[in-house]
């Protein structure tokens, strides 16, 4: 049969189980865009390319699948990086596929040509200058098993529009591509870590985003009852224990509770599963578990000693080796180190208000979390905000947390809670937002209302750039500079002039009834809802300390 | 002659692709470890190329040397002595 490059692309997407992308075209994509009507794909234009990848990231994170975006050459790339940046940090499967000026053409400096491929190369796992519409026929399906193979993350494809357009002769379709068979555990290793974790008094799992990636979140916590081994979670392992389970400990680092840091001072065994040891996490990395002996079960073996040497490195499938722990591990009771568990959860745990108040951050994302439930998917956007929740939100199963945490992308909330509204249609997308990082992509409010999505955004307004202003109350002497929002923009207004609901919990009489009414408003709502300018985050470890120095307070 | 003494030299086996130069330079850029020397030929049956690197001998190459595995175009790396002839014999065409 006779296809061109641009209707062999979105076949293939098709066969690899496509049915939504995100996208904004443009002159070098427009071959591309023509072959799009009559597909099974339901396009969704964004108002910003930026959008675009982080809707298919929202995807790739409340499904587990690979996403895909477009976007034309020049600006249209330029605005994706950021969020292909954003995936590449957080090991987000997101296929992004760009037009690109005629071959004849590159390297003139022609009307929007950017070198794409060299934008990309650093911030994705693989990335194609694609030469030919045959080369489409191993790179299309080669994107979809990198991106999904081993520990995910994001793959570009730069298709020059003439490609787009050549006419090549096919006799059939490559096969699909699909993740790779992953390394497993050695029997040797397996009891290797029986042995350790036999031996441990007081071990303490450090629980990542690996586990959620392999599937393995009930078994590690089924692991964790099983023989009494107590959990922190990375910010992006939050999720994989059910809120206020009495094993858990919340998430550790800059914001970690102090009975979670004590705890991790304390262990004698740190059991790292599908995690980094990222900055955040552990603050100064040479006293992080001073203590402990370390074992690190990851699936990239660059991880593993890049920043921690453990005692015992297992390179192979989280969830291969929690599944098999399970299984042959007996159990163990460990009941002091349990119960002083309990005891620094109950005492050193995040301080919450004892009575509900709809202007203390805490107060009002519980009571969210009460009104919207548990069939709901939660995005936030970068600060304060995004850390209030991460401490508090009562996740009840994994994939329903989604924030941008290594690179930490204001902006990221809204789109992202879009592509989850897009893929997992039957549950609330929520996105708890700031004043600062909603302006970002506040744009695609325009999108949600296109489709009439169940997004509901929460603007925590503190007319601040509030995360930044707290690092400058307490580590610069209340130097406070460029971050007053103000004068903020109305922002229940600006969701109105888009078509969607928009509330002011400001201007409410019962802020209660009004939080209760708009969240319960089918379709995209904002809901603005001030709060004071101090409301800081606590505990906090300044940046570069040890995690046993946090500042528990702000002292008068 | 340079005293190689302090260096590793690294020996991979690459696809041979437009791109994949850029790809190896770029991770050792970005990853702030310096390159000394860079020998790059197709081999003899077009496909593949060798990519030689010289390298310091540093507690990160072990790191790096898992991050350009990692590179989907990198087929194979040996690591080799200082001793090795390869960048002795260049030095040749660099004086
Ligand atoms: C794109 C981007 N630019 C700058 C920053 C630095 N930064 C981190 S938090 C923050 C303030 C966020 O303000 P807001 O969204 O109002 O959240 P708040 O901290 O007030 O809850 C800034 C500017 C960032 N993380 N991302
Ligand atoms: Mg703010």
């Amino acid at each position: 049969m006779k296809i061109s490059g641009a209707q062999l692309v979105i076949k293939l997407l098709e066969r690899q189980g496509i049915t939504q992308i995100a996208g904004l075209p443009g002159g070098a994509a427009l071959p591309l865009y023509d072959a799009l009507p009559g597909s099974n794909i339901k396009h969704v234009l964004t108002r910003h390319e930026q959008g675009a990848g982080f809707i298919a990231e929202g995807m790739a994170r409340v499904s587990g699948k690979a996403a895909v975006c477009f976007a034309s050459s020049g600006p249209g790339a330029t605005n994706l990086v950021t969020a292909i940046a954003d995936a590449h940090l957080d090991s987000i499967p997101v296929i992004a596929i760009t037009g690109q000026v005629p071959s004849s053409m590159l390297g003139t400096d022609a009307f929007q040509e950017i070198d794409t491929f060299g934008l990309m190369a650093p911030i994705t796992k693989h990335n194609w200058l694609v030469r030919s519409a045959e080369e489409l026929l191993e790179v299309i399906p080669a994107a979809f098993r990198i991106a999904t193979s081993g520990r995910p993350g994001p793959v570009a494809i730069d298709i020059p529009k003439d490609v787009q357009n050549q006419i090549i002769e096919i006799d059939e379709f490559p096969a699909p591509g699909e993740a790779m068979p992953l390394p497993q555990p050695t029997l040797a290793q397996l009891k290797e870590m029986e042995a350790m974790i036999a031996k441990a008094e007081r071990p303490m799992l450090m629980v990542g985003a690996g586990v959620i990636q392999s599937n393995s979140s009930e078994a590690v916590v089924a692991l964790a009852e099983k023989l009494n081994i107590p959990a922190v979670s990375t910010f992006l392992g939050l999720s994989v224990f059910p809120h206020g389970h009495e094993l858990h400990l919340g998430m550790l680092g800059m914001h970690g509770s102090k009975g979670n840091n004590i705890a991790l001072e304390e262990c004698d065994l740190l059991i790292g599963a599908g995690v980094r040891f990222d900055d955040r996490a552990t603050g100064k990395i040479s006293e992080f578990c001073p203590q402990a002996a370390v074992l690190h079960i990851e699936i990239d073996r660059s991880e593993i000693g890049k920043l921690k040497t453990p005692t015992l490195a297992v390179h192979a499938d989280v969830g291969a080796c929690i599944k098999a722990l399970l299984a042959n591990c007996e159990p163990q009771q460990r009941v002091e180190w349990v119960s002083r568990i309990k005891w620094l959860n109950e005492n050193h745990g995040i301080p919450l208000p004892t009575k509900q108040d709809l202007s203390n951050p805490y107060s009002l994302i519980k009571t969210v979390a009460e009104i919207v439930g548990d069939n709901t998917n939660v995005h936030t956007d970068v600060g304060q905000h995004q850390m209030w929740t991460a401490q508090v939100y009562p996740f009840v199963r994994d994939r329903q947390w989604s924030s941008s945490g290594g690179l930490g992308t204001m902006g990221y909330g809204l789109p992202a809670a879009i592509g989850a509204a897009l893929a997992d249609p039957d549950r609330m997308a929520l996105c708890i937002s700031g004043d600062g990082s909603i302006m970002m992509n506040i744009q695609e409010i325009d999108t949600a209302v296109e489709h009439n999505l169940n997004v509901k955004v929460v603007v925590i307004n503190n007319s601040r750039l509030g995360l930044v202003r707290q690092q400058q109350a307490l580590f610069y002497q209340e130097n406070f500079a460029a971050v007053n929002n103000k004068r903020t923009a109305d922002f229940a207004l600006m969701a109105q002039a888009m078509g969607a609901n928009g509330f002011d919990l400001g201007k409410a009489t019962d802020p209660l009834a009004m939080l209760t009414e708009a969240l319960n408003t089918p379709g995209p709502v904002l809901i603005n809802v001030p709060i004071s300018e101090d409301e800081m985050v606590f505990p906090m470890v300044p940046p570069g300390a040890a995690n046993k120095d946090l500042i528990e307070e702000r002292k008068a | 002659m340079s005293d190689f003494s302090q260096c590793a030299i690294l020996e991979l086996k690459v696809n041979n692709h437009p791109g994949v130069m850029s790809h190896v330079c770029g991770l050792f850029a970005r990853r702030a470890f310096n390159v000394e020397g860079i020998l790059c030929m197709p081999m003899q049956d077009k496909k593949h190329s060798k990519i030689w690197l010289l390298v310091g001998e540093d507690q990160r190459l072990d790191q790096l040397t898992q991050q350009t595995l990692k590179l989907e175009d990198v087929l194979e790396i040996s690591q080799h002595s200082s001793s090795h002839p390869v960048f002795a014999q260049m030095m040749e065409f660099v004086e």
